[in-house]
């Protein structure tokens, strides 16, 4: 395995995650429940929209977030190789994919591992599985 | 209240997510390109999230009610089922051709990326279709 030194960055993903992390506690303290994204957006979905506010809240949250961070500093840019049509499939195996297994990254890899959840572990090990192959297919196979 | 401190939340997760660079789908991608030039980062942003996230569920098991006073709604422990798994792995196959997940898309959507706001519109269309064959299933079950 070869290590990509010029773009790992230990120390700013470790800080992100502390974030993300108290995030997380914050919101199981005072609301009372997981942060998992697919499963607050999800949630608008349902025949009778649950507890709309908050949920709108959390999204708008996220949403706001580069706006706040571009107060301080530039943002960081983003790459995204796959095309138009690549990443329209993409977003459909995503959002069916995450509420059939009940989850994503933040609601099983992270809230889920956190509570040291045997399902989640099983989730988060299917998805970066599938991840990895899906990579390998499309980076190493096709092209 | 819980309005507030939802917005107030979701703001910290996505700063959070920026922070990381894991807003970054190509950042992503390097963390699943095992057999390429390989980016360990993304574990350790889950590893310093679910460090903290710990805490905070250890401190909210100690309370009888969350603090806004509601009960809490944690996700039960059912078996890991064929669903779980199969959910999971289609999940992660459209994680690995884009490399974003919900979290990230939402906060590069509201950078104002175009092909995060496709993303974005595909995977609600993607949960639609789940409520849908979900209402299907229940009327089938209820008719049994």
């Amino acid at each position: 395995m070869m290590i990509d030194w010029a773009h790992f960055t230990p120390w700013g993903s470790f800080a992100g995650g502390l974030l993300i992390g108290v995030a997380v506690a914050a919101f199981v303290l005072i609301h009372g429940r997981i942060a998992g994204i697919s499963g607050i957006l999800g949630g608008l979905l349902r025949p009778a929209g649950q507890d709309v506010g908050w949920r709108i809240a959390f999204i708008a949250g996220l949403l706001a977030a580069p706006a706040l961070y571009a107060l301080f500093t530039r943002l960081p840019s983003a790459t995204i190789e796959a095309g138009f049509p690549v990443i329209a499939v993409a977003g459909l195996l995503v959002g069916l994919g995450a509420r059939y297994g009940a989850g994503c990254t933040s609601g099983h890899g992270v809230c889920g591992l956190a509570r040291l959840s045997p399902r989640s572990l099983a989730a988060t090990l299917a998805f970066m599985t599938a991840g990895f192959v899906t990579v390998f297919v499309v980076r190493h196979v096709i092209a | 209240m819980s309005v507030l401190t939802s917005f107030l939340t979701g703001l910290l997760f996505g700063v959070g997510l920026i922070v990381s660079g894991m807003t970054d789908p190509s950042k992503v991608i390097g963390f699943l390109d095992l057999a390429g030039a390989w980016d360990p980062s993304l574990a350790f942003v889950m590893g310093g999230a679910a460090l903290v996230g710990a805490g905070g569920f250890r401190l909210a098991e100690r309370r009888p009610t969350s603090i806004l006073g509601g009960l809490r709604q944690l996700p039960g422990t059912q078996g890991i089922d064929a669903r779980l798994i199969l959910g999971s792995a289609t999940f992660g196959v459209g994680w690995g051709l884009a490399g974003f997940c919900p979290g990230p898309a939402l906060v590069a959507f509201g950078a104002g990326y175009d092909k995060a706001a496709v993303f974005m519109i595909a995977m609600l269309a993607g949960m639609v279709m789940y409520e849908f064959t979900e209402r299907r299933r229940m009327a089938r079950a209820t008719d049994e």
